[in-house]
């Protein structure tokens, strides 16, 4: 027969400092997890709603980024009259030739000045994002040096509020517009015209990038392959999706670290589990031998204080939950491909929390699992003794 | 101190608890010391003797724009300045790129100036006379001809991202570096030459050697001083300044270090709290006895304070030698390259560490000492635990 679990809820709220405090310490354990699963969690949402999959890019062969890539007007002319891509509500192709560079700006975080990415598009750019919106201002004009920022510029950069001039290329440019792209990179750029961008960079005739919509997903793949085997234009295509996909491989040494510290961590926290678990079996021997005199059998004490270490490594999953649940939504940056910063928000999820909790209750079934053992040895008589 | 052996034999009394508790405190000790050195050598040590005359100068936009070649003769004018030398990330390709193994960092620079910039570089001079006589060759550091079993003469292969093509390189030389040496160098006309015409002439980074250490700060503005008006603007710092802002743009690692630095003192203070708690609970009635042998509240405050200190500074110390060894790792990791200032024993971070344990000690174990030295005699030898 089992010993009801009232009977440890109750011995953890007597004994509640060491309860506590124990909780705690798994608590923080938990909690560095969480921070770390949360912000590869924020940076992976951000980087997959950022492509969209009909979206195709074309990068000069060789090129793993679009700073480094190169993309001439001649190519373009070639490349727009490729079957499948898809029309534009004025009837031309959708593909959009970009050009892009980096600009300097004082942030809050970083007063010496972050790098952003500044894009030059054309029109078609901006109706092929459909996640990039206008947030407030106007979108810039043809011919003028006007520029629109993404949302996590205006928040993080003192210098990105509309009216405000920024500097890059030969001058200064006026921000007339926030764009919002829900959680997408865009958020981290600098948008302005494409004719008036690569003129001021003396890149008119080699811009950086193209990107084309395809129809449909089958179209997307066929016209992948078909720029690729196109001996002629020598670019590197690959779905938008694919591209910033590869970019989440920035944040790798990242995850190993933080994960290799939570487990490290959790070793430590461990031990101080036993610890409590090891106090809470010798203080209540007496009542091992009484539950023992009752009747209850050595494999029922042993799950007693087995359940009992588990029930003390959930609070302290709970507890480690409540802690990284304030950095839900905090925003932070990382060097994206370019070094240009790319903002993204912490995302602790269900799941996550989830994760957070089963690894405490891992944790505490390892480390309660020798406390038990040792609770369920003990002879009835010197245990009654004992204490 | 006349107290010494009674603390020793009190903390030794429950051995299973004061192992425990050693251990964990032990085990996340060993994570501050690899938090405190990493942030010693990001942040507050001093470069080493041939770090500290150079500098680096880059285009003050980015990492990534770069600067005409005219400024090197520029610079060199600039009073302090010993040698100047271009420094071309290559970036590239070897073999699979997605093996972080084949990433390892390719420079194109002059080879005449190479050894005179990293001077802490050794090579035989044979092999430096061979590097130079040949525009397709290259040196490589000894850490790199390991991983590989690259010999003299051997052919590597490599494709251009950032500057396209087919490169060929022949190995003319290999050399030993105090710190990790798992990169290559070689010469900057060869990569020139196979650039388009309208690409020639640009530079990612000068290396620059300067006389004087002290002069660093000095020559580093002068030199972006005397482009302020120019197209490309530079700036120019000292090296591991220069590697310090590089780290910096993978993302916040001052807040990461800090952030887990807490966590992680968090936890040891709980951790030693709750084990000092304890003991002192099921001692309660010993203290009676104590006192009652005359000993004062602040003897017994002090022998408890004592006790957690003596506990937390084992658990620390140990902990200290465990970040040793992660470290080693870390030295010898391809970071550790690019951060030579990291190293495997810091008396200073030695100290951080252990003083940090032994003030965790001190301050977990305040709350039961002192309920321990106030408690009346009569209550604690009534005490039933």
């Amino acid at each position: 027969m089992a010993i009801p679990i009232a009977y440890n809820l109750r011995n953890l709220v007597v004994r509640k400092t060491t309860t506590i405090m124990t909780a705690l310490g798994i608590g923080l354990t938990v909690a560095v997890l969480l921070a770390i699963l949360a912000l590869i969690h924020g940076l992976s949402t951000t980087l997959s709603v950022s492509g969209d999959p009909l979206h195709v890019l074309v990068l000069r062969k060789g090129a793993e980024s679009e700073l480094v890539s190169l993309f001439t007007r001649s190519q373009f002319q070639d490349l727009k009259f490729k079957a499948g891509i898809a029309k534009g509500s004025d009837g031309q192709p959708l593909a959009s030739m970009e050009v892009v560079t980096i600009m300097i700006l004082p942030s809050y975080a970083n007063p010496d000045g972050a790098n952003l990415t500044v894009r030059g598009l054309p029109p078609a750019g901006i109706e092929m994002r459909r996640n990039v919106h206008l947030a407030s201002g106007r979108w810039f004009q043809p011919g003028q040096r006007e520029v629109v920022v993404g949302k996590s510029v205006a928040q993080r950069f003192p210098g990105g509020q509309i009216g405000q001039k920024v500097k890059f290329g030969r001058g200064y440019w006026e921000i007339v517009g926030i764009m919002d792209a829900d959680r997408g990179t865009q958020n981290s750029e600098v948008w302005g015209d494409l004719n008036q961008v690569s003129s001021d960079l003396q890149r008119v005739e080699t811009v950086s990038s193209c990107l084309v919509k395809a129809t449909d997903a089958v179209t997307a793949r066929a016209l992948i392959n078909d720029l690729n085997d196109d001996q002629r234009l020598a670019v590197h295509a690959q779905s938008e999706d694919d591209y910033f996909a590869a970019q989440t491989a920035q944040a790798v040494p990242l995850e190993y670290t933080g994960i290799m510290v939570a487990l490290i961590m959790a070793v430590g926290s461990s031990f101080a589990a036993m610890n409590t678990m090891y106090a809470a079996v010798a203080r209540r021997a007496r009542e091992i031998g009484t539950l023992r005199v009752l009747g209850f059998s050595r494999g029922s004490i042993l799950l007693s204080f087995w359940v009992e270490a588990i029930l003390l490594s959930t609070l302290g999953g709970l507890l480690g939950c409540l802690l990284a649940l304030p950095l839900n939504g905090v925003t932070t940056a990382i060097g994206n491909g370019n070094f240009a910063e790319m903002a993204f928000g912490f995302q602790v999820t269900p799941k996550i929390m989830l994760t957070g909790v089963v690894f405490a209750v891992i944790l505490g079934s390892i480390g309660g699992m020798f406390p038990a053992r040792n609770a369920s040895r003990k002879e009835i008589l010197t245990a009654l003794r004992e204490g | 101190m006349r107290y010494l052996p009674l603390i020793l034999k009190n903390s030794w009394r429950n051995r299973r608890r004061t192992i425990l508790t050693i251990a964990s405190i032990g085990i996340s000790m060993c994570l501050l010391g690899v938090m405190v050195a990493m942030f010693h050598a990001f942040y507050l040590s001093d470069p080493t003797p041939q770090q500290a005359l150079r500098l680096v100068a880059r285009n003050r936009i980015s990492y990534t724009v770069t600067m005409p070649l005219s400024y090197e003769a520029e610079m060199q004018r600039v009073p302090g300045v010993r040698e100047v030398m271009v420094s071309q990330w290559f970036g590239g390709i070897y073999k699979d790129a997605r093996d972080p193994k084949n990433q390892f960092a390719r420079y194109a620079v002059e080879p005449d100036k190479l050894f005179t910039i990293f001077g802490e570089f050794h090579i035989a001079a044979d092999e430096e006379k061979a590097f130079e006589h040949d525009r397709a060759g290259c040196v490589i550091g000894r850490d790199l001809a390991n991983m590989f079993n690259f010999k003299v003469g051997d052919r590597i292969n490599m494709t251009g991202d950032i500057f396209p093509g087919e490169y060929e390189f022949t190995v003319r030389g290999i050399f030993d570096s105090p710190r990790a040496s798992d990169e290559m160098y070689f010469d900057k006309e060869y990569l020139e030459q196979s650039m388009p015409e309208r690409r020639r002439g640009n530079v990612i980074m000068y290396d620059i050697l300067i006389d004087n250490p002290a002069n660093s700060a000095r020559v580093a503005a002068a030199i972006d001083d005397h482009f302020h008006n120019s197209t490309a603007q530079t700036k120019t710092e000292s090296e591991q300044a220069f590697i310090v802002g590089f780290l910096a743009q993978l993302g916040d690692v001052k807040m990461f270090l800090l952030a887990i630095s807490g966590a992680v003192m968090f936890t040891i203070l709980l951790v030693s709290a709750n084990t000092m708690a304890m003991s002192v609970r099921e001692r309660i009635r010993e203290v009676g006895v104590l006192k009652t042998l005359g000993f004062t509240p602040g003897s017994i405050l002090g022998m408890i304070l004592g006790e957690a200190c003596a506990i937390s500074v084992v658990g620390g110390s140990i902990g200290y030698l465990i970040s040793m060894v992660l470290m080693r790792g870390v030295v010898k990791s391809p970071f550790g390259g690019f951060l030579p200032s990291l190293k495997v024993f810091d008396p200073e971070v030695a100290l951080i560490c252990v003083v940090a344990a032994g003030l965790i000690g001190v301050l977990s174990s305040l709350v039961p000492a002192m309920g321990a030295s106030r408690t009346t005699i009569v209550d604690a030898l009534r005490s039933t635990d």
